[in-house]
């Protein structure tokens, strides 16, 4: 299966990865070669087993909800590359 | 030289007033400024910032602080660049986050400096944490103490390698996979992953969220407790966090282990092992019985699949967690036609390798038509793993296993290839995968070169304390921790 069907392409723009040429070639060998190693998970027989998502098992953590002392503004923006009015300047998404 | 002391041994004369915080940091930095350039353990430090800090503790200690009240007191402790700082860059190895500077503390800092520690320097580390010998960081590779040709270990290879040239006292790593144990093992420090949910991640930046934990370096098994001590605990911004009382660490190093039940599994004791490493382990069996212990054999049955889940849970978990670093709030942007161009480029051109390799993999196994076949299996897969580590412990106090299959291998050996890089930590994934504590200490050397064998023992959740008393009582009576590394002597 590995090497079929895995297009590093369409995965890299999945997960908004630019990619050169060169690592498209690259990764996508070494990536068919990790893809085939994880295969071996196949061979279990897994049916009725639990899948465990986090080892200390907790559901729905919930806080109060009410006003609590938080970061400043200033500081939010402290690392922003482009801020303009006290806001994160980006490109426009909506024509 | 201070900066060769422990910390109870650092605490005792600050406290006493025989020598002053400042003395301490500065020997660090002297250290620092004479060997750092063969190790480059640090990413950054800021010797004003660090003596300031140095300062504040003497005059605290002048007021009559005590060491009860703070256990850390005048100790500089080195951070692992994946730990915000407020006000110190955080760049987690990675050229990606440009300028970034933490506009707050961790809830670890937090605790270390209320405890008096010294908050000093970034140390290096592999991209994100993603890598087994921190030939992946953007700010070049750090090299071992013991053979600056060969790798320190990762990702918290800068943590361990600062410790075990004597650059700090004591330092923080983060563990998703073994990057804590792995590399004190291979510089010859002491290195915790504590359970899941025992330490706060609030202000570490999340790699794979259901598999990290921070942890302490140090130089011996009871600082390794005190630190512990100092930054454990619930911590309701953290979720995670698990609400269990913090016992006092230090009081379980009684030296006392007679009567404890100690496994040893089969499945680890395999071919790929190096014969010196094989033997180290042995040696380390037949001691702790010599103390009373008793060590019997114990099957782990589904370890050969862990390293598999591992790099199935942490890629897929990863991809997530690093959707953020898009060039919006903070990184360091390239401009594109619209939002989706600017994140493409912005990450193509500010992640490395290793970090583009694991968020394709894990994108891929979290894809439509995949999810089942790879990312939900493994989640099974790690259940199995788990309930090994479980019914190991009905009959067993803890488990002694190598640390890695090997010791330092030579910088370059693996890098090309990241499935073999992947197999070194074949022996610490599956701690992780149960979110079970897991300690590493030294316990000898290969001969030539000499390089430092670790030996890895694993707790129950929540069983920190047993499983330091066995590491104390074999460092105790054995005393590799106290052999250092050359590194600076011959100059």
């Amino acid at each position: 299966m590995a090497g079929t069907d895995f297009n590093v392409k369409y995965v890299a723009h999945l997960a908004r990865l630019s990619l050169s040429p060169d690592e498209e070639q690259k990764l996508g060998a070494q990536l068919n070669n990790i893809i085939g190693f994880i295969e071996q998970l196949k061979s279990v027989n897994v049916s009725s087993v639990e899948a465990t998502a986090h080892a200390v098992p907790t559901v729905n953590v919930t806080r109060a909800d009410e006003v609590r002392p938080s970061i400043s503004h200033e500081d939010a923006l402290r690392n922003a590359p482009k801020q303009s009015n006290g806001l994160f300047i980006v490109p426009k998404i909506v024509e | 030289m201070l900066n060769q002391l422990t910390i109870s041994e650092l605490t005792a004369k600050i406290a006493k007033r025989e020598v002053s915080a400042r003395e301490a940091t500065q020997a660090c930095l002297d250290r620092v400024a004479r060997v750092d350039g063969q190790i480059h353990a640090f990413i950054s430090h800021n010797d004003a910032d660090a003596l300031t800090q140095a300062d504040a503790v003497d005059k605290a200690v002048a007021r009559g602080v005590t060491l009860a009240e703070k256990p850390l007191l005048g100790v500089p402790v080195g951070i692992k660049d994946v730990l915000a700082v407020k006000d110190h860059p955080l760049n987690c190895g990675s050229k990606i986050l440009g300028n970034f500077v933490s506009p707050y503390d961790a809830t670890v800092i937090e605790k270390l400096k209320a405890a008096g520690a010294i908050i000093f320097g970034r140390l290096n580390m592999d991209e994100f944490a993603m890598g087994s010998s921190t030939e992946n960081s953007a700010f070049g590779v750090t090299c071992n103490p013991w053979d600056t040709t060969r790798i320190p270990g990762g990702s918290s290879g800068g943590s361990a390698a600062a410790v075990a040239a004597d650059e700090v006292i004591a330092t923080l790593g983060t563990d998703t996979g073994g990057s804590i144990r792995q590399p004190a093992a291979l510089c010859g420090c002491v290195g915790m992953k504590p359970t899941y949910g025992r330490v706060s991640r609030y202000g570490l930046v999340a790699f794979a969220s259901s598999l990290d934990q921070v942890g302490p370096f140090s130089k011996d098994v009871r600082d390794n407790a005190t630190l512990l001590n100092v930054i454990s605990g619930y911590d309701k911004r953290d979720s995670t966090s698990v609400n269990q009382p913090v016992p006092d660490y230090t009081k379980a190093l009684d030296g006392n282990i007679k009567g404890l039940q100690i496994g040893l599994p089969k499945e680890y004791m395999i071919g790929g092992l190096d014969p010196e490493v094989k033997s180290a382990v042995d040696a380390a069996v037949k001691k702790l019985e010599s103390l009373g212990a008793t060590v019997e054999e114990i099957s782990l049955p589904h370890t050969d699949y862990a390293a598999a889940t591992y790099y199935i849970i942490a890629p897929a978990e990863a991809s997530a967690n690093l959707a953020r670093f898009d060039g919006i709030r903070y990184c360091a942007r390239l401009d594109g036609a619209d939002p989706i161009e600017l994140y493409s480029k912005t990450r193509g051109a500010g992640f490395g390798p290793e970090v583009k390799r694991r968020i394709i993999l894990g994108t891929y196994v979290l894809s439509s038509g995949y999810y089942d076949a790879y990312y939900l299996r493994a989640q099974k897969v790690r259940t199995l793993i788990r309930q090994d580590f479980l019914k190991a412990f009905e009959k067993v106090d803890a488990i002694i296993t190598p640390t890695t299959p090997t010791a330092a291998f030579k910088i370059g050996e693996k890098s090309d290839d990241p499935l073999q890089m992947y197999l070194s930590d074949v022996f610490t994934i599956s701690c992780n995968l149960a979110g079970i504590c897991g300690v590493s200490l030294p316990c000898g050397f290969t001969t030539s070169p000499k390089l430092p064998i670790g030996l890895q023992l694993l707790g129950k959740p929540f069983g920190e304390e047993v499983m330091l008393k066995i590491a104390h009582a074999y460092e105790q009576n054995t005393g590799w921790h106290k052999e250092r590394a050359s590194i600076g002597e011959r100059f």
